[in-house]
């Protein structure tokens, strides 16, 4: 299956896949109005200092712990993506408990998870993150 | 092959989807003294909080039976195994033949005996859809509830009623709320933010004598109640496994394969005890990621494939009224104690292993704290200076990274 991944080596650090992910994930047309003077929430996250950067989101695990340890029935894999049903989801967050990647996130109110579903939950269709990304660092293909 | 299956819970359908990774034809019958489809139990506190309901409690989908082939008794009690003939023996006398049998009874409420119980009318435990639905039931916006058991489910109970009714109070013989899953410290820090939201507490105390609507406590101190609820503790399920002949500790004994000590019988979840890699010995993790687990090795193992479930734990995700707590472990070793004004948090460390850690207030990304405890990561092969201050995967090295990030096979 494809995945989305980093090369560090290419990685700036820009941050940028963060504010295309949450653009993607916002459910408007226009960025400016989508994410200006708005704190992001993005299910993609720049770790690293100044000599490493690397951007971290789901692994769609093939063994997803967070969909076996999900107390609800709220995580569930859709041909080979983990996907969250945020109506069913309580907020319990026992899939930020058991994620080793802390690719689960809270939503922006808190009250449920969110995380990365390939932007297949979204009208992008394709990894925003990997379209947008300035220096190729994030690629999305078979490994 | 023929599956049985006894329980309908989070290691009836790890168990089930287990056997279906593969077997995909072999028939299963799951059997439920409860008449529900599949629901999330720990979901029943959710409930009365309004942020959920029966329909989106469903643990699996409607058409999961179906689609998995299983036949599902529901409403009927097993009763009995006969393990010469191979059958479960149903209450009515009908029979359930089985090749391979996974015995996932859960546990039940504990029901200390205490003094003068029987005369109380409204009285609760709170473990099942039903208890939840008749707790809801006993109650009006003038309801006084007592709530004894300051652990998971008694606390979960009162922050899933407090809007419903006049006030909430917690008994409690311990000390210290949550004593299974916190520290000292982080007891406290709980317990104030509970209180802040309108539960109070009485620890360090307990009830000598129940008179109707009046609790005597033993330090003299009487609580007048409408509606009782009992959250003390429970206890596994293990009767059925007992009377077969299974290996019967303080759970049913189940090896790393889900096997009890009878062949062709299984055991996952609540019912079973199971080794504690953190604190190294045999006890019963009743949560439910350990029950989905042990039911999907317990059904790959079933149906001829092969499975070891060996690096469980006790973890737990909570939260009260917005307060969310992580924590996985055991907290016996070197302890690490970083606290700011909305958060605390511990790392306990021993013979070079991440043993367990508690986040209270910010637990974003705790489970790269929890896979170096379940993956035993040698503290020394990750910058754990680094990964102390947030969890992190920066603190590994960069050929762990290419595993973990880059698809490259360890």
């Amino acid at each position: 299956m494809k995945r989305v991944y980093v090369n560090e080596k290419w990685c700036l650090g820009c941050h940028l896949c963060e504010y295309n992910c949450a653009f993607a994930n916002s459910g408007k047309e226009d960025m400016v109005k989508a994410l200006k003077g708005v704190k992001i929430h993005p299910r993609i996250q720049v770790e690293g200092d100044n000599n490493i950067s690397f951007a971290v989101s789901c692994r769609h695990c093939e063994d997803p712990i967070c969909v076996k340890s999900c107390i609800s029935g709220a995580l569930s894999v859709r041909d080979g993506v983990i996907h969250c049903d945020q109506d069913k989801c309580v907020g319990c967050f026992t899939c930020m408990l058991v994620c080793p990647y802390g690719a689960v996130v809270p939503s922006p109110d808190g009250k449920v998870i969110q995380k990365c579903e390939l932007c297949t939950n979204n009208s992008f269709g394709e990894p925003a993150c990997v379209k947008g990304c300035p220096n190729g660092a994030i690629v999305f293909e078979e490994r | 092959m023929k599956y049985v299956i006894i329980g309908n819970s989070a290691a009836a359908v790890g168990c089930i989807e287990g056997i279906r990774s593969v077997d995909a034809s072999g028939p299963i019958t799951v059997i439920s003294d409860e008449p529900y489809h599949v629901y999330s139990r720990p979901l029943i506190s959710y409930l009365l909080y309004g942020r959920t309901d029966e329909e989106r409690m469903k643990y699996r989908p409607d058409d999961f039976y179906d689609k998995n082939g299983v036949k599902a008794l529901l409403g009927v009690k097993a009763e009995k195994i006969d393990t010469a003939k191979k059958e479960v023996i149903l209450q009515g006398g009908s029979c359930e033949k089985y090749d391979k049998l996974l015995i996932a009874t859960g546990s039940r409420p504990f029901i200390p005996p205490m003094a003068g119980l029987d005369t109380v009318k409204r009285k609760f435990t709170f473990m099942k859809l039903d208890d939840a639905k008749a707790l809801g039931e006993a109650l009006t916006p003038e309801t006084r509830v007592l709530i004894i058991g300051a652990g998971l489910i008694g606390l979960k109970c009162a922050e899933g009623i407090r809007h419903l009714v006049k006030s909430v109070e917690v008994v409690d013989l311990a000390d210290r709320i949550l004593p299974s899953i916190l520290d000292e410290e982080g007891s406290a820090i709980v317990q104030k933010h509970i209180e802040q939201n309108g539960i109070s507490f009485t620890l360090n105390d307990s009830v000598v004598q129940f008179n109707g609507n009046t609790a005597i406590l033993k330090s003299g101190r009487q609580i007048l109640f409408d509606v009782l609820v009992v959250a003390v503790g429970v206890r596994p399920n293990t009767q059925i496994a007992k009377d077969a002949g299974c290996s019967v500790g303080r759970g049913i004994s189940i090896n790393e394969r889900s096997e009890t000590t009878l062949p062709d019988i299984f055991a996952a979840g609540d019912c079973c005890e199971c080794h504690d890699i953190t604190a190294g010995k045999d006890r019963i993790l009743a949560i439910l990621p350990n029950a989905y687990l042990q039911g999907e090795t317990a059904g790959v193992n079933m149906a001829g494939g092969k499975k070891e479930f060996s690096n469980a734990i006790p973890m737990n995700a909570i939260g009260f009224f917005g307060l969310h707590i992580i924590t996985a472990g055991s907290y016996n070793g070197e302890a690490w104690v970083e606290k700011t004004e909305h958060s605390y948090k511990k790392l306990v460390s021993k013979d070079n292993l991440l043993k367990g850690f508690i986040l209270i207030g910010n637990v974003i990304r705790a489970g790269i704290y929890t896979s170096l405890i379940r993956d035993r990561t040698p503290l020394d092969t990750v910058d754990y200076e680094l990964i102390k201050q947030k969890p992190q995967l920066m603190a590994f090295s960069r050929e762990q990274r290419a595993v973990k990030l880059g698809g490259k096979k360890p």
